[in-house]
């Protein structure tokens, strides 16, 4: 644990020293808070509270694919991850580190769109769900999680840049994040159950506010977890196949 | 006690042999320099010795285990390469950080000091010169308190100063009981260092001797000379002609210009230059291409 949390203070440090990372997977989810929320549903307390949780989980997605799959990709080119390979320690606690960093660069992504929606919005919710809510992140963090992963062990990094940005809005739309609940154009509304996208909004949406969730929903978000993890197992393994065995 | 071993050690990359059946061991308090050219294997055997590559054949022990287990690199310091270091983070930061995966690290004030980094600690390794990042490199190796350490090409590109105060904290790691395998392109940086040398062609160890054993294989001259006749001259080690031009390599290039005088050869515009390192390898290792493998015994 003490290694993990060595290697996520390294990580952050990396990060914040290069504040326009941070600021990037700030930036979209805010700017779509202010363009898109706050004009069209800012005065409807419901609306506002289910578009908030949406922008959330959009910043969600967007944090992780691209921190995991341009990070990861660019750390595998680096000459420094072999080198600590050779330190006394197993890759367990660099993972673990990257993970720690990973949430904690996530929660830091959110802060814009909690303000504005608690400022220049009538969004609102309970302590409880906004604990709730606050959970939720980092469970709905997990199907993104391992997507980033899939696509920087997977990819070298000019690829996986692109890939990222390639995944990244379709799931967004598609996933019904930029409308709220059953607002969506029709083919919207056919599609997004199959992505992972929706059932984390809908996650969101019933941690803050009266929504319950739909079953394929739920079902096809359990599928992708379960498809992405497999993906980026076999990433990984076959990356260590190619540099270390 | 051995450190590290290479029993009958084989690696391949798809077709290319890297490694073929090398055998080493270094000994506690053994400052050891594995010289070869480019390609020869070196960075290999180091790779399998850390356990970042399997052996495709034999085996390698690291304190009398497998490499790729954390706990036999417990007692191992390795250098990164230098255009490796995270270029955001702060020196001191960096050796905070390689420090913190081990139990016992080297104060970060103290191993800057021995390193002369002292002033740069609240650099980004990202602004530092070439040879600051090299020196850094090198020190990360002693941070863990390491009984043996594997520098690869630990002084290449530094300037004579720098190379000098480098050169020191090895002898002083050494002076301690330390254990050093070192490679280098570099004969004088061997022979400045090493009380031991492995000469590593064609993924084979070609020669395991001591420095002054060494020096008498590769310490071969070049003597060039303008003739159209020469007669047979002992101790040459290979001919070659470009036009009316002969090069001829020899140890003992005193006894060859003797020899060409009495012979009463009309040669002008005799040059004696020392051979480079290259040069001397393509000759050690031309001369054991075949399968028998050992040390040349020409000089």
């Amino acid at each position: 644990m003490q290694y993990a949390l060595a290697h996520a203070r390294y990580q952050l440090l990396e990060l914040v020293r290069t504040p326009v990372a941070v600021f990037g997977s700030a930036f979209f989810p805010a700017v779509a808070m202010l363009f898109f929320v706050v004009p069209a549903v800012g005065d409807d307390a419901v609306g506002a509270t289910y578009a908030t949780a949406a922008m959330v989980t959009f910043a969600v997605l967007s944090a992780n694919v691209f921190q995991y799959g341009v990070g990861v990709a660019e750390d595998r080119a680096q000459p420094w991850d072999p080198y600590l390979r050779t330190l006394p320690v197993g890759p367990t606690p660099r993972f673990a580190g990257r993970v720690l960093a990973g949430l904690t660069l996530t929660y830091l992504s959110l802060l814009p769109v909690v303000l504005i929606a608690a400022l220049l919005t009538e969004a609102r919710t309970t302590a409880a769900g906004f604990a709730l809510a606050a959970a939720t992140v980092a469970l709905v963090s997990v199907p993104f999680t391992l997507m980033g992963l899939a696509i920087g062990y997977a990819l070298p990094s000019k690829a996986a840049i692109v890939v990222a940005q390639l995944v990244f809005f379709p799931l967004a739309v598609g996933g019904g994040l930029l409308t709220a609940p059953g607002q969506a154009p029709a083919f919207i509304e056919a599609i997004a159950p199959f992505l992972p996208t929706r059932g984390a909004v809908e996650l969101m949406w019933t941690a803050v506010g009266d929504f319950r969730p739909e079953p394929v929903s739920m079902i096809m978000l359990a599928v992708w977890i379960v498809g992405l993890a497999t993906l980026a197992g076999w990433a990984y393994r076959r990356d260590e196949g190619r540099r270390f065995s | 006690m051995i450190l590290a071993r290479a029993e009958q050690a084989t690696r391949r990359y798809g077709d290319v042999l890297a490694l073929d059946r090398v055998d080493l061991d270094v000994r506690a308090g053994e400052l050891v320099g594995l010289l070869g050219p480019n390609g020869a294997g070196k960075s290999t055997l180091l790779n399998l010795l850390v356990g970042l590559r399997r052996p495709t054949g034999g085996r390698v022990l690291l304190f009398d285990g497998d490499p790729r287990d954390p706990a036999h690199r417990r007692w191992v310091g390795v250098t990164p390469q230098e255009t490796g270091l995270p270029g955001s983070l702060r020196v001191g930061e960096v050796v905070d950080f390689v420090g913190a995966h081990f139990p016992d690290p080297v104060p970060r004030a103290e191993l800057l000091d021995r390193f002369g980094l002292a002033d740069l600690a609240r650099r980004q390794t990202g602004g530092l010169s070439g040879g600051q990042r090299r020196r850094l490199a090198v020190a990360l190796a002693f941070v863990g308190r390491p009984r043996l350490v594997l520098l690869d090409e630990p002084t290449t590109g530094l300037d004579v100063e720098a190379r000098h105060g480098l050169w020191e904290a090895i002898r002083a790691f050494h002076a301690d009981g330390g254990t050093v395998l070192l490679t280098s392109h570099y004969l004088e940086e061997i022979e400045a260092l090493a009380q031991r040398v492995v000469v590593i062609g064609h993924g084979r160890v070609l020669a395991d001797d001591s420095v002054a054993a060494i020096r008498g294989v590769v310490g071969l001259r070049r003597v060039s000379l303008t003739a159209d006749e020469l007669p047979t001259l002992p101790d040459v080690v290979r001919v070659e002609r470009d036009r009316d031009r002969v090069h001829l390599l020899t140890s003992d290039a005193d006894q060859l210009v003797r020899d060409l005088v009495t012979a009463g050869v009309a040669f002008r515009d005799l040059e004696v230059r020392p051979t480079s390192l290259e040069e001397a390898f393509l000759t050690i290792t031309a001369e054991s291409r075949p399968a028998e493998a050992g040390v040349p015994t020409t000089a």
